[in-house]
Parts: C-alpha cells; structure tokens; sequence
C-alpha cells in the first residue's frame, strides 16, 4: 500500500488534481502524466465543459484513439479516475 | 470522425474580390454552405456563448458533395523528355542519408510507370532496408536485386545501380560515406536480369518516389523516400565503377559528359521551387510538396553554417513521405465579397446533416479606406505555425506541460487519423525530422471556430484562432469599430497596411514575425502609433514566406528557444531567403524591444493573476486604472484556466530591450510549478525553475511611449483574453483593456 508521504500526496490529488502542489505529489504525477502515448489516457470533449468520454491514444501516428465505455459529467472525477488506473498500472496497488 | 473539411484560396479578402472555397465532403449527396461572422468560438456555457452571425450573400447554397483526397509526400518530378523516355542502358546514382530504411520501398530515383509496372526504379528495397534495383517488363513481371545489406538510418551512403540492356546485367553499389567496424554495410553486387526488355515509357523521372497517376493535374506518387538526397544523376549507359566515381561532382570529362543524361544540382536555386541540370540536356524538373531544402550535404565540412556562403555543401533536400504544400483541391464555390460588408473574421460555414465545419477567413476594409480607428491584426502566421498540431497524440510530455488529462475533439482526432493533412512547425514528420514549412493551402483543422485545444488551460481550453474570438467577441460587445488584416497582409503591404489606423490590438499569441512585418510594427510605433498587445509570447520566432509560391512559412528551430525539435547544425538558415532564423531574440530584437515585454514563463494548468506595482500610481499611467482599485487583484477570474495571467507568461527587462522609461504597472504572482523559466533564461539549469519559487515566472503590464505620440501597451498573458468576458463584461481586466484603448484612440500625446 501507499507509504506515509504518498497517501499524503494521493488525498492532496484527491482535493485538488489540478493546480498548486505539493512537492510529493509532483513528483507523483511527473511519473504518473509522464507516461509514453500507447494505451495512454486522454478526454474527448463530448459536450463543451460538461461531458467527456475517457479514451487512450494509441502511441502510433495515424491509428485511431480508441474510445472506453466511460464518460464524466466532472473533470476531478475524471482525473481521480485515471489516477487510481495508472496508479494500479505502475504500482500495483487498488487505490479507493 | 468529420465528414466534411475545406480551405480557402487566401486568409484574407477585401470588397469587391473574391476567395474561393474548395471541399471534401463526403456527408451526403449535398452539403449547405453559408457565410457566417464569427463573434465567438467559445462553446463554454460558462461564456459568453457561441455567437456567429449569418451573412447572406451570393455563395450561400446547397452544393453538391464531392470526395477530394490529399496526396501527401514530396519528390522531384522531371518532365517527359526522349533522352529519358528512350533510355535502353542506364546509370543511376545519388549521395543519400535515409531516415527510415527499414519501413518498406522507398524510391530514390526512379523511371517508372506503375500502370503496367514498367521501367526501373533505385529503390530501398523492403526486403532488407538495402538499395535495390527494381526492374519491370511491363507485362506482369518484376525483378529486384537488391544488396543485401541494410542500410543505416542517418548516415550518408553513394548508391548506384546500373543496367546493360545487351547484357541484361545489373550493377549495384552502396558504398557508406563513414564506415563501422561491427557493420559490414558496403556492397557491389553483379546480377544478371531475368525480365527481358525494360520497355520505354513516358512516364515522368521522380526522385523520392515513383511515379502513379495523374489525379486532376496533380501528379501522385508511391514509394515516398524519407531522408537526404544529393546529386543525383543519370547516365546513357552502364558506367564502370571509376565512372561513377568521378560523376559523384561536376563537371565531368567529356567522354563521361557525353553519357550524362541528368545531373541534377540541389543547390541551386534554394530559395525556388526548380531543380537545376547541369548537363546539357537541361531536364530541369520542380519539387512537389516542398522538402525541406538548404540541408546539410554529402559534403558539408561543419566549417560553415551559412549555406549563402557555401552552397555547394548544401546540395541536399530532405524529402518526407508526409510533406504537403497544396492540397491542390478543384474549386466548389467562391464569394465575392460584398461592397459595404464590414471589416471582420468571417468563416464559411459548412453543414451537412449532424456534420459541420468553418472555413475561417478576415474580411479587410476597402483597401486604402479604413472604416475604424480600431485595427485587430489578425495573426495568421502562427495560425499557420500551429497548422493542424498533433502533440496531443504524439508527445508524451503534453499532459506533463498541461498537468491534467488532455482533451481532445473531434478536429483532434480527424487529423490524428489523416496524417495527410500535414503538420505544423510543432509536429516531426514521421522520420522524426521538425516540420518547418506549414502552407495554409489545405484545411488547418485547429483554426476552427468551436476548437477546443489540449494547451489552453482549464476551464475552455481554448488556443490559437479560437481562443483569440474572446478578444472579437469583447470588441462587438464594447461596441468599437475594428477592421482586420492578417499577418500575411502585414508581411506583403508593410506599414502601408497598418499606418492609418490610431490603434492595432494584437491577438493573444502573435508568436511568427517575418522581419518585413517586424519592420512594419516598428516604423508603425515610431510614427505615432499605438499597440495594445493583448497576449504573449509574442514576436518570438523568425519566419519567411516563400518568394515564388503563395501561403507558405518557414521556421527553423534554431539553437535556443521553447522547441518541441531542433532544426540540425548546420541548418539555421531559411531556405526562403538566407535569413538566418529562430528566435528573434537571437537575431538582435528581443520581444521586449518592440513590446516592453517577452516571453518568460509557460505552464498549462490553471492561469493566476495580477497585483499592481507602484508604477501603476504614477500620473502618466493612471488612466490604465482608472475605476480599478488599489488593492484589487487584477484578472482572479475567466474563462482560460480561471485567470487572466496565465499559459504564456512575458516579462519586462532593461537588458533585453525593454526601454528605459517603461513603466510596469503591474505583475502576476502564484503562478503554479507546472509554470517554468524558459529555456533561453537558463545558461546553467539550476532547481528552483517553477512558479512557486522562480521570479521569473510572471507576467508585467508594462506602458511605453514611443516616438511621436505612439505608445505600446502589454498584458504579458496569452489568458488574458479569456477574462475580458467575465460578469458580463463588466470586470477588471475589461475595465482596464477598455480604459487604454479609448485612451488610445485620442490622438492626445501622453
């Protein structure tokens, strides 16, 4: 599980995903943001700020982003939600 | 995923001319077409809203769908000629540095038909990356005899292959320029061929492709070649090796000149779109779809980086398999703009069904007639800079820049898909190299009304085209005259275009200066004139426009600045003009000299805001304030990351230009560490670069007076923009735009 100063960092990210932070949590989300383009996050604007469908690009010019079965009515919610995945993904651990 | 794109013929248009409209359309038996003025793109409800006004005029209809396709990918194409279409033996040979010999057939030089599959080809082959020789009878059977060895990518290599029509007796040479000791990449292969005759045909000669069609005048090629070639060649017959030798520089002993057919020099005429022949033949071809010319050759010593001053060291051109110029589309409607219709961005829009899309355009005032005092230079250039950018689906370091999850629509995703749209100055072509030309003769997907871009901070997320209609939509809501002309207007009319207005009002990123439209702003300021630079990073980068073909830039990511690729050593210099490019800080005009500010700091996350500094008390500048109080922050609100200082950030500064008497009212402050120092500031990388820490992540409002009564404002803030709509227009950062522009108006000296 998440040490000390990383559970820190993920209730900070759980308040606040975009803006000011703490040193921690950047450097969490350097590695977390910083990930290659295959298979990697991103929104389609689906209604202009209100509606966005979670899909991934796929890291090679040309092939499509592939659109997943998952919208948000809220950006923060979208935000924590790709955390948790990518969190899973690099540390393999299930965030709630 | 869109059904319907289109571009326009020009970016700008007065009364009484006409601009013509060409559209894919593959959304129905029909499409409608209607002229709309766009107010604003911004589709936030949170906004103002969008706002586009229907404008009738003649070429409002229903038009008939067509499907029209891009051909990307550059070559050289020399015309039929009968001392090439009655070649029976040959030589072909070229200095070559290929970016990807390993992605399959690339042609280097090739005489060959693809109808029937006739003719022969010097080619990478796909086999094995190595040169190869591809030979067609014309009835069904093809040979190709290729080397064996791969190639290496970004290493120059001589490669020739030779046949002996009575022999049937191939000859193939691959011979590197540098050699590995773990890599055994020469080669001479004999071969004899198995096709039979190679018929004649007259079929066009091709470098970096090979020949397929004619598709509507436009010819289309396959097999595009990524990378360098230089000084191909050809010959009449089957040349010994000591032959090819000395052919690789000209000239030639007469024996051997007697044999040339071609010899072609790509350093001359850099500037052009023609290919030169040396030999006596004169087979002068052109280049389609503008390779990257003025590049490093076989030959360049690393002693000189002006190719001015030595242009036989630049005797290559880089070809890209997605290299575009002009979509080269046919006509489907045009307008003629209306006598009395007023100065302002209008966009043809086109519907079909749920399917939509807007041709932007700038209608001018009646030329040498300004109908305003008000004039809102629109920065057409670094639209074209941004032309259909893809870092939000090839850069990784996107959402590291933005500090959230990128969005994308559906503009976006069309031009993730059809790579043939080309990219901008931001983009690498697909062997990696940077784009550095863009042309705006094909449809530019992210200069759209309604585009939402993945840079733009939260909130709107707004960049470019449409983040600049904040500052349309603020002009119609404050009711103030304005005319509109582009960035290209200013580069071919100079101050002619501009002196006769009391006030230009720039856009929020006017990034692409040429030096005329440098000029032109400066001697425009000098002689009383006054600009409210409404933005920033601003002025950045040097660009150029092609001497000979219309709607193109040139950049060249030289040395320093903010570069998402780096232009090669060696290659500073435009090939449009010998100017040497990049930032204009390096060529002696830091932003700051002509705005008071220059860029300093970028993040993407959320925008910050303003406090007023001591200057801002001072009698000369208290109009800027007037109605604003002492201790309010200035901008803590809008639509571009909730703030007005936000995105790209300037600052002033003595010794970069700003001028000695400016006064800087006011500075942003709290600006997040997804904010950093540019990387020009920085002549050793040092911690502390972030906004929390760094002083020189800010933005000023510095005022100058210039000569003459003229004066130059700055926001420092591309956000800016973005707030002016805020409470229904009736905020602080409005209050402040509105108060320097009325003061700007009066011709009153200050």
């Amino acid at each position: 599980m998440p040490n000390e100063v990383e559970s820190r960092a993920i209730e900070e990210f759980r308040e606040t995903p975009i803006g000011h932070h703490s040193t921690e949590l950047q450097v969490i989300l350097n590695e977390l943001r910083g990930q290659p383009m295959k298979d990697k996050y991103c929104l389609i604007s689906i209604k202009a700020n209100r509606e966005w469908q979670l899909a991934m690009t796929s890291g090679v010019r040309g092939k499509p982003v592939k659109m997943l079965n998952k919208k948000f009515t809220n950006l923060k919610e979208a935000e924590w939600y790709v955390f948790k995945k990518r969190w899973k993904q690099l540390r393999g651990e299930t965030l709630r | 995923m869109m059904k319907i794109t289109g571009y326009a013929d020009k970016m700008s248009v007065a009364p009484g001319e006409t601009i013509k409209f060409m559209v894919n359309s593959e959304a129905g038996k029909r499409y409608r077409a209607d002229i709309v003025r766009v107010i604003c793109g911004d589709e936030n409800p949170d906004g103002p809203g969008y706002q586009e006004k229907l404008v009738k005029t003649a070429a409002n209809g229903s038009y008939k769908s067509r499907k029209q396709v891009i051909h990307a990918g550059s070559f050289v194409e020399i015309g039929a000629s009968d001392m090439l279409d009655g070649l029976e033996s040959f030589t072909m040979q070229a200095f070559i540095w290929p970016t990807t010999p390993e992605i399959g057939t690339q042609a280097i030089i090739s005489k060959w038909r693809d109808r029937d599959k006739a003719g022969a080809a010097l080619i990478i082959t796909k086999e094995n990356g190595s040169i190869a020789l591809c030979l067609g009878n014309g009835k069904g059977k093809i040979q190709t005899i290729n080397t064996g060895k791969p190639l290496i990518a970004r290493e120059w290599y001589f490669v020739a292959a030779s046949y002996d029509a009575k022999t049937k007796t191939v000859t193939l040479v691959q011979e590197p320029l540098h050699g590995y000791e773990t890599r055994n990449d020469r080669a001479t292969v004999r071969r004899k061929s198995t096709v039979g005759r190679v018929p004649n045909h007259d079929a066009p000669l091709t470098m970096a492709s090979y020949f397929k069609a004619v598709d509507k005048g436009r010819t289309v090629c396959g097999g595009h070649y990524n990378g360098k070639i230089d000084s191909p060649r050809v010959a009449d017959r089957a040349l010994s090796a000591i032959e090819m030798q000395s052919l690789k520089t000209w000239p030639v002993a007469t024996e051997l000149g007697n044999s040339v057919i071609g010899a072609w020099d790509f350093s001359a005429d850099i500037k052009g779109i023609k290919i030169n022949d040396l030999s006596a033949n004169l087979l002068h071809g052109e280049i389609v779809n503008l390779p990257a010319r003025a590049m490093t050759g076989w030959n360049w010593t690393g002693e000189e980086m002006n190719w001015n001053h030595a242009p036989d060291q630049y005797g290559a051109i880089h070809f890209h398999d997605d290299d575009i110029y002009d979509a080269g589309w046919e006509v489907d409607f045009e307008l003629t703009i209306p006598k009395g219709l007023k100065s302002g961005v209008y966009a043809a829009r086109l519907r079909s069904g749920e399917d939509e899309d807007h041709i932007p355009f700038a209608v001018r005032a009646p030329r040498g007639k300004p109908t305003a005092k008000v004039l809102y230079l629109m920065p057409s250039a670094s639209y074209q800079a941004y032309a259909n950018e893809h870092m939000n689906t090839d850069s990784p370091i996107g959402q590291l820049m933005a500090g959230r999850l990128v969005q994308l629509d559906k503009f976006n995703l069309f031009i993730n898909e059809h790579r043939e749209y080309g990219g901008s100055c931001y983009d690498s072509h697909s062997d990696g190299s940077g784009v550095c030309y863009s042309s705006r003769l094909r449809p530019i997907l992210n200069m759209r009304p309604k585009h939402r871009a993945w840079i733009g901070a939260t909130g709107s997320t707004l960049w470019q085209f449409n983040a600049d209609t904040h500052i349309t939509d603020w002009l119609e809501a404050m009711n103030i005259d304005y005319d509109v002309i582009t960035d290209e207007d200013l580069h071919y009319e100079g101050l002619s275009a501009i002196e006769d207005y009391s006030v230009v009002v720039s856009s929020s990123h006017p990034e692409y200066h040429s030096v005329e439209m440098w000029d032109a702003m400066d001697a425009y300021q000098r002689r009383g004139g006054r600009l409210m630079y409404l933005g920033a990073n601003g002025w950045y980068w040097r660009i150029q426009y092609h001497s000979e073909v219309p709607g193109v830039i040139e950049v060249r990511r030289n040395e320093d600045g903010i570069r998402t690729w780096e232009a090669r050593t060696g290659e500073y210099y435009h090939s449009f003009s010998g100017e040497y490019g990049g930032l204009w800080r390096r060529n002696g005009r830091a932003p700051q000299k002509i705005l008071g500010v220059g860029f300093t700091a970028q993040g993407f996350d959320i925008s910050s805001y303003y406090v007023r500094n001591p200057d801002s008390y001072k009698a000369k500048v208290k109009f800027i304030f007037e109605g604003i109080g002492k201790d309010e922050k200035i901008g803590d609100f809008g639509l571009i990351g909730g703030g007005a200082a936000g995105l790209e950030l300037d600052r002033a500064d003595r010794l970069l230009g700003t001028p000695p008497d400016a006064y800087v009212v006011a500075s942003s402050v709290e600006h997040t560490d997804i904010y950093l120092v540019v990387c020009e500031e920085m002549l050793v990388s040092t911690p502390g670069t972030g906004g929390h820490e760094n002083p020189l992540v800010r933005a000023d409002i510095t005022f100058h007076e210039t000569q003459n009564g003229g004066a130059v404002w700055s926001t420092g803030s591309i956000a800016w923009a973005g707030s002016l709509a805020h409470n229904n227009y009736r905020n602080n950062v409005s209050r402040m735009t509105k108060n320097v522009l009325k003061r700007f108006i009066n011709p009153k000296p200050f």
